[in-house]
């Protein structure tokens, strides 16, 4: 490893010894950058975690670290993973577990205390049960809060939105409103297969009409958007911003019906895709 | 005059209760969110038996931010500035288990002077973190000016912060592959003198007031009390599980970056009270100064960041004379690198303990998930075994020795 991370004792023998201790409870075991992941059979937790605290050669006897991590794809779709530590052989290792919705994990709270606020966490975040835990509550959201907010499909912007009312002189929630879209980038380049169809792909995939193309004469050419622009006027602008000009109306002849260097005066450009939203950002 | 003293005399009749005959229920109350003592927005439910704390259940999650989420829709290098906001008081030491586990999964070498400055500035760092806790601690059990004196060194830090970063406390200076800028030699040469100078006269001064104070003592010596086993059943690290005498240091037993090279001893506590802690985080804050010292004189020159192009962007001057450092700077600024995927979980001595990221790479320019292990999750949860059976005023001294900030907790 030339990377200047942490260094620990190796992992020769680990898995081994791992292997021995924990038998059919060890599904997986991964030597995967430096570090070793075991894969554990769900129903098998606690018994294994109790094998790798008390084997001599193993003596995992700090539990550091319970997260929680979502595949959707997956058909057990959320994994929880306990990053464990070795004081005495200055070592660690990660333990792997798989679960959905509704399959509770094993709770480690008998071995470890400390594991039941790390499920706690875990169970606020995306809603994995843990059998046996005292004390499954949420943790870190907001008193009442609804929702699993590190799910892959809970929104970032989250559901709803608090602010102050003063006519009702407390804290009031509302649906979340966004005065600008997320803008996200797609870095995928098109270049080593993307996924998606970049616009202007599918021509390429509709077979050729048979026979050369007749040529067409110079006057029966028409531009692609040239029947479009001509019927359909773009968007006038928004209420908001109708209200606000028509306040001083006598110098800057905004509320007039002929303002002047309106969106509509404008020349169309055939080579500008027309946003979505016709927003400025987009 | 005479009547009203009958009365009062007469008043110690039989049916007036005395103390025993009555029985005084628990109550709760609730210490915080608001409370200068509560360092932050922590709300403890505390159920008292008169003084006595029966059972403390800490409520935290007010200053959750979603970085994790926010993190996981960043390029690699944006989610950087994410956490110097996780514990604002030693930002630097947050960056420096991030960028390790991203070098980690890109097998990322690091020159040596890079390393030697990401060192130095950390150990900056715990000394400027210590500095505010042990001040609020002792503040906490009601001395004033040890705590004024100590963050007289805390602003000496700040500024230093400021001149080689551009900001006082959310730097944004460690980069994977290394650090933004070098530092000016001016910088490490009065960081050097202040080593020598100012530093020890101001902090022995302000520790000599209170580490033999009898009413410092009176307050801390044997309050919260943490076995060793306890201290290793709940998770502890970094000061906390020192103070209760198991010397574990992870600079020292898992060293990264350079502190392999470094010559520095691990403070341990004999009782593993509240009085132990406080004097393990005094002698660290003498450590790392030694840590600096010795960083200083064995620094070498060279480059400050990896020279490989494809994660670290070029220097502006190269940009201007080279197509390809122009292409690898527009690239790594927009884009961002690719991280192979993998999980890493990579965890550092931070001044509060142990510090780890969970970071889990599918292959793209962005965190498929990064789970952050705060320090302050342990050893907060183990608030309620430490404050069984001590009195209110206790639980500002337990607090206080714990070393807990809400950014970095809550996340």
């Amino acid at each position: 490893m030339r990377a200047p991370a942490p260094a620990y004792t190796s992992n020769d023998g680990v898995i081994d010894t791992a292997r021995a201790a924990l038998g059919g409870m060890l599904l997986d075991a991964v030597d995967h950058v430096g570090e070793v992941a075991l894969h554990v059979r769900r129903e098998d937790l606690y018994d294994a975690m109790i094998a790798l605290r008390d084997t001599p050669g193993l003596a995992y006897q700090q539990l550091m670290e319970i997260a929680g991590v979502d595949y959707p794809d997956r058909p057990e779709r959320f994994e929880v993973v306990y990053c464990m530590l070795s004081l005495t052989r200055n070592h660690r290792l990660r333990v792997h577990v798989a679960t959905d919705e509704e399959k509770p994990v094993p709770s480690v709270t008998d071995i470890w205390p400390v594991a039941g606020w790390l499920e706690r966490e875990v169970y606020d975040m995306y809603g994995v049960l843990f059998s046996g835990n005292p004390d499954l509550r949420r943790i870190l959201t907001d008193y009442g809060f609804r929702g699993h907010p590190q799910r892959k499909d809970f929104p970032l912007t989250g559901y709803v939105e608090l602010r102050y009312s003063e006519e009702s002189k407390r804290v009031v929630y509302e649906p979340v409103q966004l005065a600008q879209d997320f803008r996200t980038f797609d870095f995928m380049s098109p270049w080593e297969g993307a996924e998606y169809v970049l616009p202007g792909d599918e021509k390429g995939a509709l077979p050729e009409a048979k026979g050369a193309p007749t040529p067409l004469k110079a006057d029966a050419i028409v531009k692609a958007d040239a029947a479009q622009s001509a019927t359909k006027a773009p968007d006038a602008p928004s209420e908001s911003y109708a209200k606000k000009d028509a306040q001083g109306t006598a110098q800057t002849g905004s509320g007039d019906a002929n303002a002047g260097n309106q969106k509509q005066d404008k020349p169309v450009e055939s080579d500008v895709i027309p946003t979505k939203g016709g927003g400025q950002n987009q | 005059m005479s009547l009203y003293v009958e009365e009062l005399l007469g008043e110690a009749d039989a049916s007036d209760p005395t103390t025993g005959d009555v029985t005084i229920q628990n109550y709760t109350i609730n210490f915080g969110p608001q409370h200068p003592a509560a360092h932050g927005v922590l709300r403890l439910v505390m159920e008292l038996d008169g003084e006595i704390v029966e059972r403390v259940d800490p409520h935290v999650g007010l200053l959750h931010r979603g970085t994790e989420k926010l993190i996981e829709y960043k390029t690699y290098t944006q989610a950087l500035p994410y956490f110097d906001r996780l514990d604002y008081c030693s930002p630097l030491c947050m960056e420096h288990s991030w960028v390790l586990a991203v070098e980690k999964l890109l097998d990322l070498e690091v020159p040596e002077r890079a390393q030697y400055l990401r060192v130095f500035f950390a150990e900056l760092t715990r000394i400027s973190n210590h500095m505010l806790n042990l001040g609020s601690h002792v503040m906490d059990v009601g001395a004033m000016t040890p705590n004024l004196w100590l963050f007289e060194i805390r602003e000496d830090c700040m500024n230093f912060f400021e001149r080689v970063s551009g900001a006082r406390m959310h730097s944004n200076y460690f980069r994977p592959g290394g650090v933004h800028q070098d530092a000016p030699l001016k910088l490490l040469a009065d960081i050097g003198d202040w080593l020598d100078t100012r530093l020890p006269r101001l902090f022995e001064d302000a520790i000599s007031l209170v580490a033999d104070n009898r009413i410092f003592k009176q307050r801390n010596v044997d309050i919260a009390v943490v076995s060793r086993d306890d201290a290793i059943k709940w998770g502890f690290s970094g000061p906390m599980i020192r103070g209760s005498g198991i010397a574990w240091d992870l600079r020292k037993s898992q060293p990264y970056d350079v502190y392999a090279k470094m010559d520095f001893d691990v403070p341990v506590g004999t009782r593993g009270d509240c009085y132990d802690r406080f004097m393990v985080r005094v002698e660290e804050v003498r450590q790392s100064a030694r840590i600096m010292k010795q960083c200083l004189r064995e620094m070498p020159e060279g480059p400050i960041a990896s020279l490989d192009r494809k994660v670290v962007p070029p220097k502006r001057a190269e940009m201007k004379q080279s197509m390809e450092a122009l292409i690898h700077h527009f690239k790594l600024y927009t884009e961002g690198f690719h991280v192979p995927a993998g999980d890493v979980y990579v965890a550092t001595e931070s001044p509060k303990g142990e510090f780890g990221v969970y970071l889990v790479a599918d292959g793209s320019n962005k965190p498929y998930r990064c789970k952050i292990r705060p320090t302050a999750f342990s050893h907060l949860q183990a608030m309620d075994f430490m404050a069984k059976g001590h009195m209110l005023a206790d639980t500002t001294a337990i607090l206080g020795a714990m070393d807990i900030v809400f950014g970095e907790c809550d996340r």
